[in-house]
Parts: C-alpha cells; structure tokens; sequence
C-alpha cells in the first residue's frame, strides 16, 4: 500500500532476553533523531523462555496504524535456538533483512532458514554479550548489529545517545553500562553477511 | 526532529500506561486505591513508583481488590479528596455495584480503565466488552485512539468529573495502546496544574462545620428524582465536555470533540469506531479517496454522554455506514455503538441511510488494513443498491 511508506521490525527472542527492552530502547534512538516510532511486544502472558516477539514501526509521519506486523522489513533474532522453533522468515519481505546471533555463518544460516543469503547477517551476540557484559542478554548487542545493517543511524552519535539513556535505565546498575555500549559497538563492527 | 503543537511540550516516547501514569503525576490526586491488573498493571506500578521516590505526595491505597478499590476511592472522594483509580476487565467487573454507588452519590472520580476482554474463556487481550457493560452506570466515558489522546483525557476528566459532579473513565485499547510505545508531547508540569486547578468541592463529609448525609435509603418517594438527577447530569454534561475541551484547546492547542470527523463531510460511505481501530481506518480512507472513492470516518471519543443529535446530523446525508463495535451485546439483535446510533439517526428522522453492525477483535483479535477494507467494499455495494443484509450482525474475521 503506497501509505504504509513505514519500516517494519519484528523482534525474536526468547522471555528474559530483552527482545521487547531492545525494541523500546531503538524506538527511543531513533525518536531523537526526529522519526515517528512505534515499539510494541507480542501481546500477551511474558513467560522466562518461551519465544516472544516484539516489533518497531519507523517512520517520517505520524504512524496511525494500530495493526500487528505482518510483513516486516528487518527481522532480529536474539536466540539462536529458536531457528528450530520459529519460523523466523515468516512474513519477511523478499527484500527484507534477517539479522541473527550465531556462531555460524550466513551461509549454513541462509541454508537452514531457506533465505536469500544476500539478506542474511550474522554475529555472534551472544559471546559479545559475555564477554563485555558478563552474561548472556545480547539486547544491546544485537542493537549494534541492526543499526549497521538498516545504515541509517551514526554510529558515534547513536552511542552517546544510548549513553544517556543507560545513565538512566542503570542508574542503581552503573557497572552496566561500558559494557553494554562496548557490545553495541562490537557489534556494529563485527556484523558480517 | 518532531515539532510540539504546545510552545513548551516535550516530546518522548511513551507506552499508553507510561502516559497515564505521566498524566496521573501531573494530576498530584490526594488519594489513589488501586489493585493493579493486566494490562493496567504498569500505570500503578509507575505511579506509586511517584509517590515512593519522593516525587509527589499523593495518598496510594494498596487495597485487596477492586471492589476494595472502588469503595476506597468512593470514601476519599466523598471526604473531600481528589481520588483516582485505576482497573481494566474483571477488575472493572469486580468493581460493579460500586461504580453505580460513585455516580449515584455524585462523586467526581477518574479512573483510567484499560479495555480488556471478559472472561470466560480467560483473555487478557484488548476489546471494549468491559467498559461498554458498565455504559449504564451513570459514569461519563471518554475512549482514546492513542497515547496522546489517553494522556489528554485524563487532564480534561478531572475538570469535567469535578464541574459536572461525575465519576469519568478514561479508557485505552489493552496492549494496542497500553502496551505500545509511542511519540507523545507532554505539557510542562506547572501548566497541566493550572488547567486543572484546585479542587474545593461545595461539601464534603470531612467538613465537620457543615455536617450532611451522604447514601441514605430512598424509596419510592425520591429515588426516582434522583435517578432522573443523574440522568440530567449526564445530559448537561455534554456542554461541560465540549466547555472544558475549548478550554484544553486555549491552554495546549489540541482540538477535541465528543467525536473527531476524518474525510466525513462529503463522503458517501462511512465507518464509524472507538479508539485504536480509528488510526487504521484513517489509512485506508486516505488510500480511497486516492481512489477517487468517498470514504469518511466518524472516530466516537465521547462514548457517555451519547452525542445523539450530534452524531445524527453528521451521518444523515451518508448512504451507506458501518458501526464496528469491539464487544458484543449478546441481546440476539445488535451491538451497543450501532444500537445507539440507530436509535439516534431514528429519533432524529433519518432513516434513509443504511446502517450495517460489524462486531470485530473480540479478545484483540487482530484487525487488519484489509478487512476494513473489505467493509468499505460492503459499503459501496450497499450505497449503489445492491441488496445485502443490515438486519443481523456481521462478524469480522471469525469462525463460524
């Protein structure tokens, strides 16, 4: 529909990981750069583990719709696990991008998930996530990941945007917060076709 | 970046419930009883969040449930307080007897009530059945399509609660707008309290120089001048409603109405709906027009009072309208928002559009671009003269 000039995110993760926190998070980034956003989870009962997703709706106007995300420009999935479990691609534009946390690469990925490798991205988030963070939630990580894949954000402007919301969200946690920019920018760097 | 329609707004992003609870700290009420329920949850978890860290010193009442809530929230307010509260669904059930109570006594209570179906089968997904059962309660309703619109009701309820003498439920889709992060212009602090005022009610229990009576038995002597009191005070507060939102107007520059038109005065096909669903249809009703087709949209805010007349005169010249409705009567005839409008456009002798009831996302079932446009497909057929049924309900998107 010519109107719907709005990109479309759908998050995939599993509960606990931060799927939704992710989506909020960029819904925030991107509003102080003057888009019109919209950040929303899976409706319903939140369960540690189970598959949840979460989505984005960006755009240069005010957004009215009020629908789910049926044909999402960008998919993000945190949980490795879940190729498995979810079909991941569902939806997906054929032009669209698929960004996941593996330790494989996009083209056993590609082959797994039955997707045009050329829209395929990988990294390793979950390792990123351990390393600077100390733990396995690689919300932030594959943040970094996503805003070099869409290609529309500065990085380093993007950072310390981030910076000043982690001031906030972690204010009582402040040991987080280098460790989760680091990951963000691991991740931009190191987010590979 | 996104310019403010009020010189020193700010804009942020905020969820539905974020919204509420910003408008609800703004407010500053004396007394808030809650007993938090999805998706409603967050707004008393952020608000007493307010009153914990210091930041405002309203009264929170952790109550043990709704009814507790309510009749909390009745007591404050009979006292003399600025009471608020807060519920969605069962909650809203649980809370029954007591809403009749709070109207019947006159008390100028907000609540923010987010839409959620009624068990059973348990959901706690969006539709209007909870609210829209409580329509008879005496309670003034004003549904919002968005964050923005939820954020500025709840500032104009407690002006029009207080002059109007009546309990006002601000109302929000569950999930869809509660749970939905959005771009939102909040007013500066010192400006939402000065709309709002002070609040010095006429009498109060606690004013013990002035001792009076408040729920006394009534029998067939006067109850029913009192009933038909509060029936009267519904009706009249339709100009305290539009009063208050020409005030809201001057103070923040944003527009409302009992009901917002989109495309509507020309047009030949209309739709009309509460809340989210409304942002939908505004796309597809700019995609028609593109198509050359007369598409319009009638958005209903003000649900109680029922902006009869009003509402009549707009629809009376469309030949064909479709009243969605997101709960059922289960009456075996029709829906609430089409069995009120057709009894409006009636009594207001007009009676040449034909009026189609769609019931739709019964426990936020999804409803999509294509479905509406879909009924604005029927329309066409049935403004052109193609026969197809007004007289039995038309559910959307289910299995039959």
């Amino acid at each position: 529909m010519e109107l719907l000039k709005v990109i479309e995110i759908r998050w995939h993760g599993r509960g606990g990981q931060g799927a939704k926190t992710a989506s909020l998070f960029f819904a925030e980034i991107m509003l102080a750069t003057g888009k019109y956003i919209q950040a929303f989870p899976e409706y319903g009962p939140e369960r540690m583990g189970a598959p949840m997703k979460s989505y984005n709706r960006l755009s240069e106007n005010p957004i009215t719709l009020h629908t789910n995300v049926i044909n999402p420009d960008y998919v993000v999935v945190l949980d490795p696990t879940l190729i498995e479990v979810v079909n991941l691609t569902n939806g997906l534009n054929k032009t669209g991008k698929i960004i996941i946390n593996t330790s494989f690469d996009s083209e056993y990925i590609a082959k797994k998930i039955n997707f045009n490798k050329k829209h395929v991205y990988v990294i390793d988030a979950s390792k990123i996530a351990i390393k600077n963070i100390g733990k396995n939630i690689p919300n932030t990580t594959m943040l970094g990941a996503l805003i070099k894949v869409m290609n529309i954000l500065d990085i380093n402007e993007a950072l310390n945007n981030i910076e000043t919301k982690l001031n906030i969200k972690f204010r009582t946690k402040t040991h987080l917060i280098s460790g989760n920019l680091d990951s963000i920018k691991q991740a931009f760097y190191e987010v590979k076709n | 970046m996104i310019k403010t329609v009020y010189p020193t707004g700010k804009i942020v992003a905020k969820t539905g419930n974020e919204a509420i609870a910003e408008a609800m700290r703004q407010i500053e009420p004396d007394v808030v009883a809650a007993y938090p329920i999805t998706p409603a949850t967050e707004i008393m978890q952020i608000f007493s969040q307010f009153i914990a860290d210091g930041i405002i010193g309203s009264e929170y009442i952790a109550v043990e449930s709704e009814h507790s809530a309510m009749s909390a929230t009745i007591a404050a307010s009979a006292a003399g307080a600025r009471a608020m509260t807060g519920t969605s669904s069962q909650g809203l059930a649980f809370m029954w007897e007591m809403l009749y109570i709070a109207s019947g006594l006159r008390l100028p209570i907000v609540m923010a009530e987010v839409n959620r179906a009624i068990s059973a089968p348990i959901n706690i997904h969006g539709d209007h059945s909870d609210s829209m059962g409580t329509r008879d309660s005496g309670w003034i309703q004003l549904y919002s399509e968005n964050s923005q619109e939820a954020y500025d009701n709840m500032i104009q309820a407690i002006r029009i609660s207080e002059k109007a003498k009546l309990p006002v439920m601000v109302t929000t889709d569950g999930f869809v707008i509660s749970h939905c992060m959005e771009v939102v212009e909040i007013y500066p602090d010192k400006d939402v309290k000065a709309f709002i005022g002070d609040y010095n009610p006429d009498r109060y229990l606690l004013d013990i120089k002035h001792p009076y009576t408040l729920g006394a038995i009534d029998l067939q002597d006067y109850y029913f001048e009192h009933r038909y009191q509060l029936s009267k005070a519904i009706e009249d507060s339709k100009n305290i409603i539009l009063n208050v939102s020409k005030d809201f107007f001057n103070s923040f520059k944003r527009k409302y109405d009992f009901y917002e038109k989109y495309m509507l005065d020309d047009a030949e096909i209309a739709i009309v709906v509460i809340g989210s669903t409304a942002g939908t249809v505004k796309l597809v009703v700019k995609e028609l027009r593109n198509k050359g087709i007369k598409a319009g949209l009638l958005k209903i805010r003000v649900y109680r009072p029922f902006p009869s007349k009003q509402i009549a005169k707009e629809l009376a010249s469309i030949k064909a309208i479709a009243i969605m409705d997101k709960s059922d009567s289960c009456s075996g005839a029709f829906a609430p928002i089409y069995s009120d409008i057709v009894a409006s456009l009636y009594s207001n002798g007009i009676v040449k559009p034909k009026v189609l009831n769609c019931v739709y996302g019964l426990g936020g079932r999804d409803i999509t671009i294509k479905q509406i446009i879909n009924i604005y497909e029927i329309l066409i057929k049935i403004a052109s003269g193609i026969k197809y049924p007004t007289n039995i309900i038309n559910y959307i998107n289910v299995r039959k």
